[in-house]
């Protein structure tokens, strides 16, 4: 099978370039990242993230022929060939099609990811109503590959302002949460024409989202609930 | 030089007005258009007779007045986030959002003329 990979060493190359393999697959190789590991054979200095090897992680996220996912649950027969592989689009590249997340996870932190909650601790938890926690479903699935975010211009544009769909997205997770306390503190954070309203539901994010959630309904609901507040 | 980017993160607290503007503008277009088309179609057909008795009409006015301050309000919203996306430097941002809210502002008036001025 033909790929062309993106390959990029800041420490060799002047300019990135696209480099051609033709990989022997084995018939049991299902997935994209199987070729990839087959190709670390042929290869071993094409560089590439990857760990849990089941869409549970997100580490090898990358962009492929033309739209982001996840190399462990891409199926080789749904690709044409040659098949393009380059780095996320928007962050910093490393080295081949491993960039830079610091952007990412700083969006990511600013809308503090952790229950806020400071009323004395129960014995043993705080409980939820079974409808209470169905209000996280589509929410807490999220593993932070970054598929959604570097395929929005709007976090391509203002990567340093706008918190982008996977921020926002957990930012919903910890408003619906029936156990955070701090909904107001999170709407103020958020009330701002870049760090939410960057978003013109595009849904790009929808797109690619290789666990199936909807990062755009979600940021919908986070400017249901600050209407709500306002008027 | 500040670096506002190495400071703590908070909202600019502003931004939903502007995002609600543009929808309910939105609506608000959509309404005129339906009452035109409607209108016109009641009054029977799409020639200058009716177009000119429906423009007669002092309401029909007020609510085309409604009408291009919709379109206006939204236009600027809409090209607010245009230069926020693709304009970087402060300077040119300023001018161009300058210049943008001043041209708007003189179709406001060109339209009360258009509207209620002499000859209409």
């Amino acid at each position: 099978m033909r790929f062309r990979i993106y390959r990029y060493d800041p420490e060799k190359d002047a300019k990135p370039y696209l480099q051609d393999f033709d990989v022997a697959l084995d018939p049991h190789d299902r997935m994209l990242l199987d070729a990839l590991v087959r190709l670390k054979a042929v290869d071993d200095t094409v560089a590439f993230r990857r760990s849990c090897r089941e869409g549970v992680c997100g580490s090898d996220a990358m962009n492929i022929n033309g739209k982001n996912g996840l190399a462990c649950v891409t199926n080789l027969k749904t690709l044409t060939e040659p098949v393009v592989l380059k780095p996320l689009p928007g962050l910093p590249v490393i080295r081949d099609l491993i960039v830079d997340m610091s952007q990412f996870f700083k969006q990511y932190h600013s809308i503090k990811p952790y229950l806020v909650n400071d009323t004395p601790p129960p014995e043993k938890e705080r409980l939820q109503s079974p409808e209470e926690r169905e209000e996280l479903d589509g929410l807490y699935e999220c593993i932070l590959c970054a598929c959604c975010s570097t395929a929005c211009p709007s976090f391509w544009w203002n990567p340093d302002k706008f918190v982008g769909p996977a921020g926002l997205l957990q930012a919903y997770r910890f408003i619906a949460d029936s156990r955070d306390l701090a909904t107001n503190e999170r709407l103020d954070n958020l009330e701002d024409p870049y760090r939410l309203f960057r978003c013109h539901s595009i849904m790009n994010c929808v797109d690619v989202c290789p666990k199936g959630l909807n990062p755009t309904l979600q940021i919908g609901r986070i400017k249901e609930v600050m209407l709500k507040r306002a008027v | 030089m500040v670096n506002l980017a190495a400071r703590h993160v908070v909202g600019a607290h502003y931004g939903l007005r502007d995002w609600l503007v543009q929808r309910v503008t939105a609506v608000v277009m959509l309404l005129w258009t339906l009452v035109v088309l409607g209108a016109l179609m009641w009054n029977g057909g799409f020639d200058h007779a009716s177009w000119k008795a429906l423009w007669a009409g002092e309401f029909f006015r007020l609510l085309s007045f409604l009408f291009v301050a919709s379109v206006l309000w939204h236009a600027w919203v809409g090209v607010r986030n245009i230069t926020m996306d693709y304009l970087k430097p402060v300077a040119l941002r300023l001018t161009v959002q300058s210049a943008v809210v001043a041209v708007l502002v003189l179709y406001l008036g060109w339209t009360l003329r258009i509207l209620w001025g002499a000859g209409a």
